[in-house]
């Protein structure tokens, strides 16, 4: 699995990459997980409200830090 | 099934517990401070304490309602959706638009940058984009509620016209400066990829849950910033010489308005935090109308916001940008100490 955390430095986008590597290590899946903050890159996946997940070049989540639970489905149902 | 009826349930019972505590609390002030802690009637000290014990609920409860009804209203909007109402409109009616959206889009300043990048891209005027960009901040519920409940409905209702016309004329006159040679040159370079995400569509139980969420989030941002605030305002109650801010920023001296603004612009805070301050200077002797710009100038004119623009736009952009904003500010200032609300 390729996951993305697109966010420019907020407080809730730092959150959501801790987050993310907690919940990829508890399901035991293989994924690299990459943190993109270059502003150009993020538009480019038309994402205007930060912070923002990417699973395999999809856009899954925007604008909001989610609990643990739903991204666990997000990740699960990507 | 069983939780969905569930949390339809939920704000009805919450609702009339609400109506109750609400109906009462000068009641249950008085039976706190008098009987329960026994304090003598009429000291400075007792009045102060019963003054923090009947507003903090007070306050509270108002803040939860609104932010919870907010919240709501909020699973409506979303920045693609603005986005898409405001492609192709009128420079005008753009602006209004866009004000008015600001208000009712969930928006944080943290993405204020890729929201801007968006609208241009779209092909959005930057003008009807600025007015959304003021409108946001600037026009709060939290701070919307909190002026409400301390100087009643009528200040409340002219904080959000005065806002809204601030976010449309500066955003028009913005668009009319053709201040868009004043924009860092990549961005109109910026292609998004508009097929990004499907929006789901949500049921009301999903959007009551959303009414949850917010609440949980922003009153346990702010609640502490409240308490404090009120603190502060219980403690100025009878100690701090009345006239004192009266004397400086009071209504005879001209200068109390650009100078609240002045001192606004560093300050940083969220509308919750500030509101309590405006209530002290306000009983000390500061005018409304220098006590509304204070607030607008802190809310709407951040420096942390301005430093985070620069990354798209250039100085001469931003220095026209505050420039404006302030004058509006100002303006409404003047207006409402002349009109002595």
């Amino acid at each position: 699995m390729e996951i993305k955390v697109l966010g420019t430095g907020c407080a809730k986008c730092k959150k959501l990459e801790e987050l993310t590597r907690n919940v990829v290590a508890e399901m035991g899946v293989e994924a690299t997980i990459e943190k993109v903050e270059d502003i150009y890159k993020i538009m480019q996946f038309g994402v205007m409200r930060t912070p923002g997940l990417v699973v395999n070049g999809k856009v899954v989540l925007s604008g909001k830090l989610p609990g643990t639970s739903e991204l666990k489905e997000l990740l699960e149902n990507a | 099934m069983r939780d969905r009826f569930k949390i339809l349930l939920w704000p009805f019972v919450l609702l009339a517990l609400w109506i109750l505590i609400y109906n009462n609390l000068h009641e249950i002030a008085d039976l706190v401070v008098y009987r329960l802690m026994g304090l003598k009637e009429g000291t400075h000290l007792t009045e102060s304490i019963w003054f923090f014990i009947f507003e903090v609920p007070k306050v509270m409860l108002l803040l939860v309602l609104i932010v919870f009804i907010v919240g709501v209203i909020r699973s409506w909007f979303s920045a693609e959706k603005t986005r898409k109402a405001l492609e192709g409109k009128s420079l005008f009616a753009g602006n209004v638009m866009a004000s008015v959206l600001g208000i009712l889009t969930p928006f944080c300043s943290c993405s204020a940058i890729p929201l801007f990048l968006g609208f241009v891209e779209a092909g959005i005027p930057i003008g009807v984009t600025f007015s959304f960009l003021i409108a946001a901040p600037l026009i709060n519920e939290v701070a919307l509620i909190l002026l409400a409940g301390l100087f009643g409905w009528k200040v409340a209702v002219i904080y959000v016209v005065t806002g809204l016309t601030i976010a449309i004329v500066s955003g028009f006159v913005i668009e009319k400066l053709k201040l868009q040679k004043y924009v860092a040159d990549w961005v109109f370079q910026v292609k998004a990829n508009h097929a990004a995400m499907e929006e789901q569509e949500l049921t009301l139980a999903d959007r009551i849950q959303v009414g949850f969420d917010t609440v949980k989030e922003i009153v346990g941002k702010i609640w502490i910033y409240i308490l404090i605030g009120i603190a502060v305002g219980a403690g100025a109650h009878g100690y701090v010489p009345e006239d004192y801010l009266a004397r400086i920023m009071g209504e005879g001296s001209w200068y109390a308005v650009p100078l609240a603004i002045l001192l606004g612009v560093p300050l940083y805070s969220n509308a919750a935090g500030i509101i309590p301050i405006v209530a002290v200077l306000m009983e000390k002797g500061v005018t409304l109308g220098t006590a509304l710009a204070f607030m607008m100038s802190v809310i709407g004119l951040s420096l942390p916001e301005i430093i985070i623009l620069k990354k798209v736009l250039k100085w001469q952009f931003i220095a026209i940008f505050v420039a404006i904003v302030a004058t509006g500010i100002t303006m409404v200032g003047f207006l409402f100490n002349l009109l002595h609300l």
